[in-house]
């Protein structure tokens, strides 16, 4: 399995600053949304984030609009998951339909720090960071399906073999 | 451990047992959706299967811009007419019937112990007669027409207790808004919010579907009210269907416990330009109003119109002031025709309008000029959702909204009851 690093942020993190509002009108391509992520609260993580990387962040990750951009251009820039400890909810809903994994755990929002190793089973519903190991509810085959498949119409596509 | 009626309902559902936190897969009884169907259909074609799974399970009612507001709607409402003839829906309510979340229980499909999925933010509404009910995006709506499933996080529940009895003046829209107002809008967000307490069983269903429909205003997933004599009686005049009664254990976790006491409550008003920008009516009193608008899925039902009949009684609307008045369906509009209350709104100089969403978001039928200001009904007060950025929208009780269009200011409903 491969392990990523852990990029940490707090609370409350919103949708204008994973995604910038000037942008959202703008149809642009998955990867140049990828450049844009995170680009008013940390420019550092456009230019450094790694495939396999994780965003681990407090309560209320994803609150503000419901842009669909602001799950998108994470996925887009290679984010494994999200760990957080609560997701606004619309916010955790387009992120799985369009394929971003959303983690609930406190404990491992609470005890991770940028740049820990780190590395997510999704079937076994864990997180482990060195010897440290954090459970949280898995997620059913299903839904690990919908964010494998990279979202909610690829996912039902390829169930309905189309 | 006992458990919510969520978990307890999306646990029947999913065949185990669930707590809140958890998601599960799922085969909802019901997905509606409205006007915005053309989108889905769209978002359908791209799946590519050429039926629907479920066709019974699939609620469609044109009631967001009816009749028509220009080519672009038309177009948009010829298409949804089309699909549901190909598809053979056999639940689709064409632009006659009214708002969704009116129409949909009152065709008996709103019952206890279901999950009904919508799209649309106020499916919340069903939560009122004890079903599990929350809104969901398009490309969802899509895909539970082409698989019957959709996937759910299980809510963690917050439980608000109604004590005492409302004072004269004072109503549902009132404890709803000092509710969103003391908590925030989003204090309940993604979960659900259990009304309950000994008032509760006190509240009419109409008032019910007041609190439920405003609980999306929390950013909850979901509302609900312990389905009881009056809910199954009310229900079962609608449907030979069979339902199963769903309650929380005395157990439960809740995410926290709030009480109000009705029995202190004043008339309460959202002010621009957030639905939790809440006073007392007092605090704004005064302040001129150009628009009233009595109706929509949050208050336009034959109780409200009924209250906003007795205070026009033989009075006529401000000279200065439009009073809108939408009845929630073309049931309620025809009770209230029998009733007389139509009449009565109707010589006060309100202007009474189709059943259906109308002004509401802003599309057609009474949208507000610059600098204008309106007291509604409805339940959201975002800037410009009323069709123009530089006008205020006011929420109210029905009450309020037809004191103020007597005085054509901001009037405490108290004062002329
Ligand atoms: S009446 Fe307003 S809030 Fe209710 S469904 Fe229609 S547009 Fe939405």
């Amino acid at each position: 399995m491969s392990t990523g690093r852990v990029w940490k942020y707090g609370d409350n993190v919103n949708t204008d600053v994973i995604f910038p509002g000037r942008y959202t009108y703008a149809l642009m391509p998955l990867e140049e949304m990828a450049r844009h992520a995170m680009e008013d609260l940390d420019p550092e993580f456009a230019k450094s984030v790694k495939s396999g990387d994780v965003i681990v962040a407090g309560k209320n990750f994803g609150c503000g609009s419901s842009r669909e951009q602001a799950a998108a251009c994470l996925r887009a820039a290679g984010v494994k998951a999200v760990v957080a400890k609560s997701f606004a909810r619309i916010y955790f809903r387009n992120a799985i339909n369009l394929g971003l994994a959303v983690l609930q755990c406190d404990e491992a929002a609470d005890s991770l720090a940028s740049g820990d190793e780190i590395d997510v089973d999704f079937s076994a519903g864990t997180i482990t960071s060195g010897n440290r190991t954090f459970k949280f509810f898995p997620l059913p085959e299903s839904v690990i399906g919908i964010v494998q498949a990279g979202g909610l119409i690829e996912y039902t596509k390829k169930k309905l073999g189309l | 451990m006992g458990q919510t009626f969520s978990e307890k309902i999306l646990g029947r559902k999913a065949g185990r047992v669930v707590r809140a936190g958890e998601v599960v897969t799922i085969s909802p009884d019901y997905c509606l959706s409205h006007d915005n169907s053309a989108a889905i259909i769209g978002e359908f074609k791209k799946i590519g299967v050429p039926q629907v799974k479920a066709p019974e399970k699939i609620i469609i009612i044109l009631d967001h811009i009816v009749p028509a507001a220009d080519e672009k709607y038309a177009q948009n409402h010829k298409t949804i007419r089309e699909f549901v003839r190909e598809q053979n829906l056999p639940h689709f309510f064409d632009i006659q019937h009214g708002v969704c979340h009116q129409v949909l229980p009152e065709s008996g499909l709103a019952l206890p112990g279901k999950v009904i999925v919508g799209s649309d933010s106020h499916t919340t509404t069903y939560g009122a007669f004890g079903a599990f009910a929350a809104g969901i995006g398009r490309t969802e709506a899509a895909s539970i027409w082409a698989t019957d499933e959709i996937w759910l996080r299980v809510p963690e529940t917050l439980r608000v207790e109604f004590h005492g009895r409302f004072p004269e003046g004072v109503f549902a829209k009132d404890a709803v808004l000092k509710l969103i107002g003391d908590q925030g809008a989003d204090r309940g967000n993604y979960e659900a919010i259990e009304f309950a307490g000994p008032a509760a069983g006190e509240f009419s269903l109409s008032s019910r579907m007041t609190l439920a429909n405003m609980a999306a205003e929390m950013g909850a997933k979901n509302g609900y009210f312990e389905p009881d004599a009056l809910t199954i009686a009310w229900v079962k005049a609608r449907t030979l269907q069979e339902f199963e009664v769903v309650l929380s254990d005395p157990g439960a976790t809740y995410e926290a416990v709030l009480s109000y006491d009705l029995s202190k409550l004043e008339p309460q008003i959202a002010c621009p330009h957030t639905v939790d920008n809440v006073k007392p009516v007092s605090a704004v009193a005064g302040k001129p109003v150009q628009q009233v608008l009595i109706g929509t899925c949050t208050n336009g039902r034959l109780e409200d119109l009924e209250i906003a009949a007795r205070i026009l009684k033989g009075r006529k609307v401000h000279p200065q002031t439009r009073a809108l008045v939408f009845p929630a369906s073309r049931v309620v509009f025809l009770e209230a025709l029998r009733k007389g209350t139509i009449e009565i709104l109707s010589e006060a100089g309100c202007v009474i309008m189709n059943p259906g969403c109308g002004p509401c978001l802003g599309a057609h039928e009474g949208l507000l000029a610059a600098g204008e200001t309106v007291v509604s009904t409805s339940n959201r007060n975002f800037r410009g959702r009323m069709g123009n950025r530089d006008s205020e929208i006011y929420l109210a009780s029905p009450a309020t909204a037809a004191a103020t269009a007597l005085e054509g200011k901001i009037t405490d409903p108290r004062t002329r009851l």
